[in-house]
């Protein structure tokens, strides 16, 4: 009984994170704004595998999050690259 | 511009877990998760990681081939699989697995040789996609 509301809180808190980051990637105004939070919108979504990994007992989804986890990296380095590139 | 150090410090310890891990979905491949075009994006991504810290044209001096000829070795390897069955007689295509698992790689077969083949070749393709991208600067 406990375990469950447990799990609605975590899904909720991801879910508000998840929207919040997304309003700012939405409306930031800088293009700096908008590829940090792409950034923590990919975080979060590393979150959500973790969750649903121990949630539904499926390891696999952790082979996921550690792929997501290296490649978000690459990709903030490639927009940042781009970044000082264009300017 | 000063270049930071952050990068190329992450590349070096990134690159080979990167290398490894993508092996490791390599081996993994056709009864779990994993095979050989994940392993294959992987591996090409840790290139491209190193590409980006140091440059294109250091990438280009570490690759032993044109990434033409790898996707084209890669392709030869995929399609050897196949014929192997034929050498038995048997059709085209048809899986055949070594009777007992080896040490490290486990229960091998055909399948395993038709990964390696895509993943050769999924590293060879992007990597030219990426350095044709990145060559016009």
């Amino acid at each position: 009984m406990m375990v469950e509301i447990l799990w609605d809180v975590i899904f909720s808190f991801l879910a508000i994170g998840f929207i919040s980051a997304f309003i700012r990637l939405a409306k930031g105004p800088h293009l700096p704004d908008r590829i940090i939070s792409l950034d923590l919108i990919s975080i979060m979504a590393i979150g959500f595998f973790v969750a649903y990994a121990v949630l539904y007992d499926q390891s696999s989804f952790l082979d996921v999050s550690i792929i997501l986890a290296i490649i978000t990296f690459l990709g903030t380095v490639a927009f940042a690259y781009y970044l000082e590139r264009r300017v | 511009m000063q270049r930071s150090i952050i990068l190329p410090v992450a590349t070096r310890f990134l690159m080979p877990l990167m290398l490894v891990f993508s092996i490791f979905l390599l081996l993994r491949g056709h009864n779990e998760v994993g095979g050989g075009f994940v392993g294959g994006l992987v591996a090409a991504s840790a290139l491209m990681l190193y590409a980006i810290s140091t440059s294109p044209s250091a990438l280009w001096r570490l690759l032993p081939l044109d990434p033409r000829f790898i996707a084209a070795i890669g392709l030869l390897i995929s399609l050897f699989s196949g014929f192997i069955s034929m050498f038995y007689e048997k059709p085209f295509m048809t899986n055949m697995w070594i009777e007992a698992p080896l040490p490290v790689l486990g229960k091998i077969g055909t399948p395993t040789l038709f990964d390696l083949g895509v993943y050769i070749l999924v590293v060879g393709v992007v990597v030219w996609i990426l350095l044709e991208f990145a060559e016009d600067e």
